[in-house]
């Protein structure tokens, strides 16, 4: 009842695209999601996605959410929501809970989709009520149509910051300033130009110094930087803000990774620690692959596209198909993956994941 | 208004006593962990971690990959003793989902 030959961990565009790709070529597959609605950070997304059309260029996030979802249920995906995993043992082993319910799963090939967490800074303040992160702002202003605040401070200039930036004006609040630690935008400049022409700052070589407030955020003292990123004395100036909204990237969710043994090798253009895997996907534990943010922070469309290797590498490993007519599948998609590491942007993440890939990792013991 | 700056907010653990526990020769995130309690909280050191490896990176001059990941436990997140008793992890019956 509850074996399967593909177990994925986590429903955003790494986990429904590896799904969908293993259960096309039949696999009984299994996805589990800790939310109550699958598609991850997809949900959050009302923009239009860039690159080709394969890449669903021209089409906003939760619409690829909407599609991903109906082709896994016509696939006869196995899907289980609120559910939580809390551990993954030999022998391919998940346990899980929902609600009170602890559930047991085994799976011949298991693929951890676990996306990132958000990183934090910390700061005089930095726990006030109003103080949140960008990811916290999305959710709230993007799926449950709620303003955390009026008068925001972004910090970090990366896409997501800019992004958010930009939805928050749209949903009627003031954004007084973007601030980057960096003297140069982290984001992509089509993202920053239209933040610009929206008319919000973008405070370069800055970084917040304190966040002030009796009992919610009231004032937030921003600094100016110097080229050794020290703050300069005598360059504090205050901003009368009650959300401060902190963009300041994302770290790989490894905590299952590292349990089941994976060898986790450590990149700062990927996100910091994360899971060794080769060009299929696979770690250094055989019966276990990785997809999307875990194996990597990059972003909706590389995600999705890992997932949908990850997924056909799974069918591979499992022997379900001819090798080589998967081989040839897989070969598409790695073609589009390296098409999508393009530009001043992408081409560090290829060099990384190339480094990752070309690495030599201790062999270790099966789980 | 207080200059506190907390670096894990499930214990409340300021800047000053990870600086604190640096200074009596703590060299790692468990040691770290173990005198001050910083991430032994709910949330298992989710954004605390980073921090105080970054804190540490700072102090001995290492880089952060040298801290990181830190000890990693089960159960992932926090499990009532229920949802592990319903699993029978020894084998014998399955549970009916």
């Amino acid at each position: 009842m509850n074996k399967f030959d593909v177990i994925v961990i986590g429903g955003g565009p790494a986990g429904l695209g590896a799904a969908v790709e293993a259960a096309r070529l039949g696999a009984r597959t299994l996805l589990l999601d800790e939310n109550s609605r699958p598609g991850g950070q997809l949900f959050k997304q009302i923009h239009k996605f860039f690159g080709s059309k394969e890449h669903y260029a021209g089409t906003r996030g939760f619409d690829i959410g909407e599609n991903l979802l109906k082709e896994a249920a016509s696939l006869n995906v196995v899907l289980k929501l609120d559910t939580r995993v809390w551990g993954v043992f030999p022998g391919g082993i998940v346990t899980a809970y929902c609600g009170e319910k602890g559930l047991k799963f085994e799976g011949k090939t298991i693929i951890l989709a676990t996306g990132a967490s958000e990183n934090v800074l910390s700061f005089p303040g930095s726990t006030l009520p109003g103080v949140i992160t960008a990811g916290a702002a999305q959710t709230m202003v993007n799926l449950h149509r709620v303003l955390p605040g009026k008068k925001f401070v972004v910090v970090g200039s990366g896409n997501v910051g800019l992004i958010v930036s930009y939805q928050l004006k749209q949903a009627g609040a003031e954004v007084l300033a973007i601030v980057e630690a960096l003297p140069q935008i982290s984001g992509y400049a089509v993202h920053a130009a239209k933040v610009k022409r929206a008319g919000v700052r973008i405070l370069l070589s800055h970084t917040v110094k304190e966040a002030i407030g009796e009992k919610i955020l009231e004032q937030v003292i921003l600094c100016k930087l110097d080229s050794n990123m020290k703050p300069i004395a005598g360059t504090e100036f205050t901003l009368d803000a009650d959300t401060l909204c902190l963009a300041v990237g994302l770290n790989p969710r490894v905590e299952l990774a590292a349990l089941c043994g994976c060898h986790l090798i450590y990149s700062p253009v990927l996100g910091g620690m994360m899971p060794w895997h080769d060009e299929n996907m696979c770690t250094s534990q055989s019966r276990i692959l990785v997809a999307g943010d875990l194996a990597g922070v990059e972003e909706a469309s590389t995600a999705l596209d890992e997932g949908r290797l990850a997924g056909l590498s799974a069918v591979q490993k499992l022997g379900l198909r001819n090798f080589k007519e998967v081989d040839d599948e897989m070969q598409k998609i790695k073609d589009r993956l390296t098409k999508l590491r393009q530009g001043p942007f992408g081409e560090k993440r290829q060099l990384a994941k190339q480094g990752i890939i070309s690495m030599k990792i201790p062999k270790e013991s099966c789980l | 208004m207080s200059k506190r700056e907390i670096i894990c907010r499930c214990e409340e653990v300021t800047k000053e006593e990870i600086i604190q526990a640096l200074q009596a020769g703590d060299t790692s995130l468990e040691a770290i962990k173990k005198r001050t309690r910083a991430g032994m909280g709910y949330c298992q050191g989710k954004s605390c971690k980073r921090l105080v490896a970054k804190l540490l990176s700072a102090y001995l001059g290492m880089p952060v990959a040298h801290f990181l990941p830190g000890s990693i436990r089960y159960p992932v997140g926090p499990v009532t003793l229920k949802v592990i008793a319903d699993l029978d992890l020894a084998g014998g019956k399955e549970n009916e989902n």
